[in-house]
């Protein structure tokens, strides 16, 4: 049994002072990754023709290399996040809670583990 | 929180066929959606035969022809009947709208009324609106100063006044929030498209002292930033305003504070 009134209901435990960062964030990744998604493509088209010798070499350049690293790593974050906001959208409560952290220790994992083998291969170079 | 089914108290059957009209020669069929806290029954669908000759173009004005003739149980929120009050709102072969502006020409078949979707039922096509009323409350819908009340009045320009055109019109009839499905699944801290189109109202009204406070009083992953550009909002708004676009507007605001 409850007696809190309608108001309180909606104001619960006020405004969370958050949320500006995470819609900016995604807009801009969601902007970087045309050009990195592209840029990224092209090379990884071309070297994945040419078996494990070709991509071995594409990723041993410097310019491949970097813009391999930077479309992980946004593509990651920006996956985190857009993940985030569906796992706000459709969860509640514990579910919540336990979703989110998955969700962003996955995405960290990924993009580091990505990050990490390109940058394995350029310096192997 | 998402839910795709209904609850095993709120599953719709089919209901009471009433009587065909003595004499009528152009009958329209309406399914409409029954529910009494009293009886401990499920929801029901009746259906009514109205006589076309004898009623007014609106789905409001065949609504109160069924209360009036046949069937004095059925249960509605109307007044002003002329898309003022707001009260009226129902959803109407599928789609949020006002009974009394909305033309029973504009439906194809049988016409089907339900109550504003996923929002608790008082009785029959009666919503209960008081959280949406609170939440338009926390927005503080009411002009805020902090310099000393001039003498004769606020004085705005024209060009500040214009800017709250597609805005003061919103009669509050919740046809948009419960249109929305962000609203359906985090309606509890969402404050949904009518509470934040009436927020923008105020934070662009060129009078108001308490800009900031009203942004940051919005900063929250919930109450701001559920909206996902839908759209639902404007497609359905009786009035033909644009909350989408409102809520946008503040998004833009929020970025301009910290960039």
């Amino acid at each position: 049994m409850s007696y809190k009134t309608d108001y309180q209901n909606v104001e619960g435990l006020g405004s969370a002072g958050e949320g500006v960062q995470h819609f900016w964030i995604q807009r801009l990744t969601a902007i970087a990754l045309v050009p990195l998604a592209i840029l990224f493509v092209i090379p990884f088209g071309q070297a994945l023709g040419g078996g494990y010798e070709a991509l071995i070499a594409t990723y041993g350049q410097f310019g491949h290399a970097v813009t391999a690293m930077l479309f992980i790593a946004v593509a990651c974050w920006h996956f985190t996040i857009g993940l985030q906001a569906v796992i706000e959208d459709y969860t509640a409560g514990f579910t919540r809670l336990v979703w989110l952290i998955a969700s962003k220790l996955f995405g960290a994992v990924l993009g580091v583990s990505g990050v990490v083998a390109i940058a394995t291969i350029l310096f192997r170079a | 929180m998402v839910q795709l089914t209904l609850p095993k108290n709120s599953k719709i059957r089919t209901g009471k066929t009433w009587p065909k009209p003595a004499g009528a020669t152009k009958l329209r069929t309406f399914r409409i959606y029954r529910w009494s806290p009293d009886d401990g029954e499920n929801p029901r669908v009746d259906t009514y035969f109205v006589d076309m000759d004898s009623c007014g173009p609106m789905v409001l004005d065949a609504l109160i022809k069924i209360k009036n003739e046949i069937d004095p149980t059925l249960t509605f929120r109307r007044s002003c009947r002329e898309g003022i009050c707001g009260s009226c709102a129902m959803n109407i072969d599928g789609r949020n709208t006002l009974a009394c502006i909305f033309g029973m020409d504009e439906v194809k078949g049988d016409v089907k009324i339900y109550p504003l979707p996923h929002m608790p039922v008082v009785k029959d096509l009666i919503p209960d609106l008081t959280h949406f009323y609170a939440q338009h409350e926390s927005i503080m819908p009411w002009l805020e100063t902090k310099t000393n009340t001039p003498a004769k009045e606020w004085k705005q320009s024209i060009e500040d006044r214009s800017k709250l055109d597609g805005l003061y019109e919103c009669v509050m009839c919740a046809c948009c929030s419960t249109s929305c499905p962000s609203y359906w699944w985090n309606g509890d801290r969402y404050l949904g498209p009518a509470a934040l189109l009436h927020a923008y109202r105020w934070i662009i009204d060129s009078r108001d002292e308490i800009t900031g406070q009203r942004l940051d009083e919005l900063h929250d992953p919930f109450k701001l930033y559920r909206c996902h550009t839908i759209m639902n909002c404007t497609s359905t708004c009786p009035k033909g305003l644009n909350p989408a676009k409102a809520i946008a507007e503040i998004k833009k605001m929020m970025v301009e504070r910290v960039v």
